[in-house]
């Protein structure tokens, strides 16, 4: 290959306890369009990041043009022409000021040399800088009244001014309408056209097979290979992704599955769940597949009540409910163990105690009053059901470690009376002792009839655990799949957006 | 109160002296006490029966007060109308009795009322329109004040009060309800026992019944209150309006007291019971707002004070103690929130 373009050689990174990036060698020709893809935790992210300046690679060389250059902070990159545009756009614009000033925000802040601004000059750069991408976007507006794509664009005018020849998109387009995307796309083809590299990091394999000349596939921080897309098709690039077999971690649970207990028609509302339909049977484990950005949370959140729902209809155990908040939600028969454990699932400055009786207090209360022999017990049983390492019932939940801490907010919600139990990823970042444990008291609830959603991105989990799958994509139902089956690859071609078509 | 065991627990299992840690638990108790040996041996007729009584005589309306926004606090909200809310609450007091000659029992109902309606609009406001709570309530302390003085027409309201359009006032302060301020039960003045019991009602109310419960859970992360089923915007209304209500108490006592209803009588106890407030979440460590930690909070700033006028320490300086005892209860509990 020519010495023309960018090469990243031998690249290792390392944070405590994990390798997240093993010699991998990464590398973008001039205006080419690249796409780094691998599943979670796979080291795009982290490899982007290093390429950045924002982590300082432990070990591997970065070259551009043949040469090589040091990059230890993100002005280093900045000024070997590597631009980062991140998802969370909002993290890099000031919202009150206008479109120009953002755009020019590195010079005002680096070059501007004289007292006073030369405020001509900034719009007149700006619009040009937005005119390079075809676009025609009012420079005086303020960013906070611009759209997502809107403020995406406005980035990458910024990546323009900057003259960046290596642009790195780090899923632009999850947020993304489909007008939008290919707003976004044409853009793309502009500055490619200007002799800029786009590295485009996406888990839309769809999209990638639309703009990208080349797919560079990570897995667990090692590289699998390039390839050129011609030469590929989705289901082989899903091959490469996944590369091995998952193992069986996973206990049996032998329950007769019961009636219909819970259905969900054509269900919109907030965060971008958008007609979904689905259905929970009496000791069934339904598992909600899909990645990250998908729409799980944001379903699980909005069956909760958590959040607005639009339109749809939901029925449990033959009844229309429809709770507008968690409170609600809760008295009609749901339980929900939430994502993010410590800012959602649990007080972390409260006691076992405190936490796993707060949902049930009701019934340990004479009236207005706490009754609390009655508490302290509860709170014994429930540590012994589900099993936290505690030395007693009053021991501060901060003090716990993750595994314990989820096991008290699956806790809170096992005495309760509740029909539905959601689960959203409720082994991330907990141990795997504590897995099993967990995956045993989901066996549990549903020996007892209850209905299980079980919402999670990894794979391994859907297939060891579940009766049924629903695959999302983009805030709707993707595909029903029968767990036993259907695999890997499968749920990875359904979770791309692949297989529509068929 | 669990917080307090495992603090304990924690501090015997280290095994080493934790000075911070004692000082959080135990400081606001330890100044308490220094303050009063001090005063005791460097002013004379400080530590009598006559002078401790006065000191909890002026204490009790701060007191009364700082439980007013211990409520707001412990739904993390802040509630700085309380001392205008009380003032109002006197003036009304005093109209419905020397201007509007009703039962007196209306001189107590109707400032409850209107105390509960001011936490209802504070809540509206900062629930449903999401303004900060800080900023929400200083600005409807302005408005009550104004409110206030518009309602009483500019003046003080007294017995045999002069009117503008000529004669006196008709009617008088009931002798039973100035009783409330200024009578004493076993030498021991009528308004210590409304603290007390407030106190205690406060107490019971956030340790023992499940409203309490949820509203430290509110406080203590609303997302995760919110997602455990509470209904927290309820809870958090429930706050202001029971700041309302006690403040409309401190209130009532203040107009009993003075025997009139007069303007922004109140104004001055709401730094002191911001500062009785924020002291008491250290004390014993409970790490969060709590009735007994405000009361211990409202004797120190009370002894300190107290104690200063007997030194002929100039009243215009007082509000730099007072500053100062505020930051160093504020620093005590964000220091520890940091760590």
């Amino acid at each position: 290959m020519n010495s023309k373009g960018l090469k990243m050689k031998g690249i290792s990174m390392e944070f405590p306890g994990v390798r997240a990036l093993d010699g991998v060698d990464f590398s973008v020709e001039k205006g080419e369009v690249h796409a780094l893809i691998g599943a979670n935790g796979a080291g795009k992210s982290t490899l982007m990041k290093v390429l950045s300046g924002v982590y300082q690679n432990t070990a591997g060389d970065i070259f551009i043009d043949g040469e090589k250059i040091e990059i230890h902070n993100p002005m280093d990159a900045k000024n070997h022409g590597v631009v980062i545009v991140y998802q969370e756009v909002d993290t890099a614009l000031v919202p009150h000021l206008t479109v120009a000033e953002n755009i020019m925000m590195d010079y005002l802040i680096g070059d501007q040399k004289k007292l006073f601004i030369d405020w001509k000059m900034i719009q007149r750069e700006a619009k040009s800088a937005l005119k390079n991408l075809g676009l025609n976007l009012d420079v005086n507006k303020l960013v906070s009244e611009l759209t997502l794509s809107e403020k995406q664009m406005v980035l990458i005018g910024r990546a323009v001014f900057h003259k960046a020849e290596y642009l790195i998109l780090d899923e632009p387009t999850a947020p993304l309408s489909v007008e939008e995307t290919n707003k976004l796309f044409e853009i793309v083809e502009t500055v490619k056209k200007q002799g800029v590299s786009v590295i485009f990091i996406s888990h839309r394999l769809d999209e990638i097979f639309r703009i990208c000349e080349r797919i560079t596939v990570l897995r667990d921080g090692q590289l699998v290979g390039s390839y050129n897309v011609k030469t590929e098709t989705i289901d082989s690039i899903v091959e490469k992704m996944l590369g091995r077999k998952l193992e069986a971690t996973f206990p049996k649970h032998d329950v007769e599955i019961g009636g219909k207990l819970f259905e969900v028609r054509q269900l919109s509302g907030e965060g971008g769940v958008n007609n979904v339909n689905m259905h929970v049977n009496k000791g069934e484990i339904v598992g909600l597949s899909g990645l990250v950005g998908a729409g799980k949370t944001e379903l699980v959140k909005l069956l909760f009540g958590a959040t607005q729902k639009y339109e749809g209809e939901v029925v449990l155990n033959g009844k229309v409910v429809a709770p507008k908040n968690p409170a609600q939600a809760v008295k009609t028969g749901f339980a929900l163990v939430p994502e993010e454990r410590r800012r959602e699932g649990i007080l972390v400055h409260e006691s076992i105690e405190t936490n796993s009786t707060l949902p049930t207090l009701e019934k340990y209360c004479n009236g207005a009053f706490i009754n609390h022999n009655q508490i302290r017990e509860s709170a014994i049983n429930t540590i012994k059901t589900v099993g936290v390492k505690a030395p007693n019932e009053k021991q501060l939940v901060s003090k716990l470690s993750g595994g314990n801490q989820q096991k008290v907010a699956i806790g809170k919600w096992l005495i309760s009376d509740a029909d539905i139990f959601m689960f959203d990823e409720p082994t991330k970042g907990v141990d795997v002792g504590s897995k099993a444990e967990i995956y045993n008291l989901i066996g549990g609830l549903v020996a007892n009839k209850k209905g299980v959603i079980y919402a999670t991105c990894e794979f391994s989990e859907i297939l060891g655990l579940t009766d049924r799958v629903y695959v999302m994509y983009n805030g709707t139902i993707a595909a029903e799949l029968v767990t036993k089956n259907t695999n890997e690859e499968e749920l990875l071609l359904y979770s791309t957006g692949g297989g529509r078509n068929e | 109160m669990n917080n307090t065991k495992n603090a304990a627990l924690d501090a015997g299992k280290s095994g080493g002296f934790d000075v911070f840690k004692f000082l959080y638990k135990y400081g606001t108790i330890l100044v308490t006490i220094l303050a009063i040996v001090y005063f005791s041996v460097a002013v004379e007729n400080w530590f009598t029966f006559g002078n401790i009584t006065n000191i909890f005589r002026s204490v009790s309306i701060v007191c009364l007060i700082a439980l007013a926004m211990t409520m707001s606090l412990t739904v993390d909200g802040f509630d700085l109308s309380t001392a205008a809310t009380a003032s109002f609450a006197a003036v009304i007091a005093a109209k419905v009795m020397i201007m509007w000659q009703l039962n007196p029992a209306f001189a107590i109902i109707l400032p409850i009322l209107v105390g509960c309606l001011i936490g209802l609009i504070n809540s509206f406001l900062i629930i449903k329109l999401g303004i900060s709570d800080m900023l929400c309530t200083l600005s409807m302390m302005f408005v009550i004040t104004g409110v206030s003085i518009t309602f009483q027409e500019g003046s003080a309201i007294y017995n045999y009060m002069p009117l503008l359009k000529g004669g006196v006032a008709p009617g008088l302060m009931s002798e039973n309800f100035k009783a409330i301020g200024q009578h004493e039960f076993l030498q021991i003045p009528i308004p210590v026992f409304i603290m007390l019991a407030i106190a205690i009602i406060v107490h019971i109310f956030l340790n023992r019944t499940k409203y309490g419960r949820f509203m430290y859970m509110t406080g203590g992360n609303e997302e995760a209150a919110r997602l455990s089923g509470i209904p927290t915007k309820k809870y958090r209304t429930l706050a202001y309006v029971l700041s309302g209500a006690i403040a409309s108490i401190a209130g009532i006592v203040l107009c009993a007291r003075l025997g009139s209803g007069e303007v922004d009588a109140a104004g001055t106890y709401l730094m002191d019971a911001v500062a009785a407030a924020y002291i008491g979440f250290s004390v014993l460590g409970a790490g969060k707002p709590n009735a007994f930690g405000t009361l211990l909070g409202a004797l120190l700033v009370g002894i300190l004070m107290n104690g200063l006028v007997m030194m002929s320490f100039p009243y215009y300086s007082q509000n730099i103690v007072k500053g100062v005892v505020l930051i160093l209860g504020l620093g005590l509990t964000y220091y520890k929130k940091k760590g």
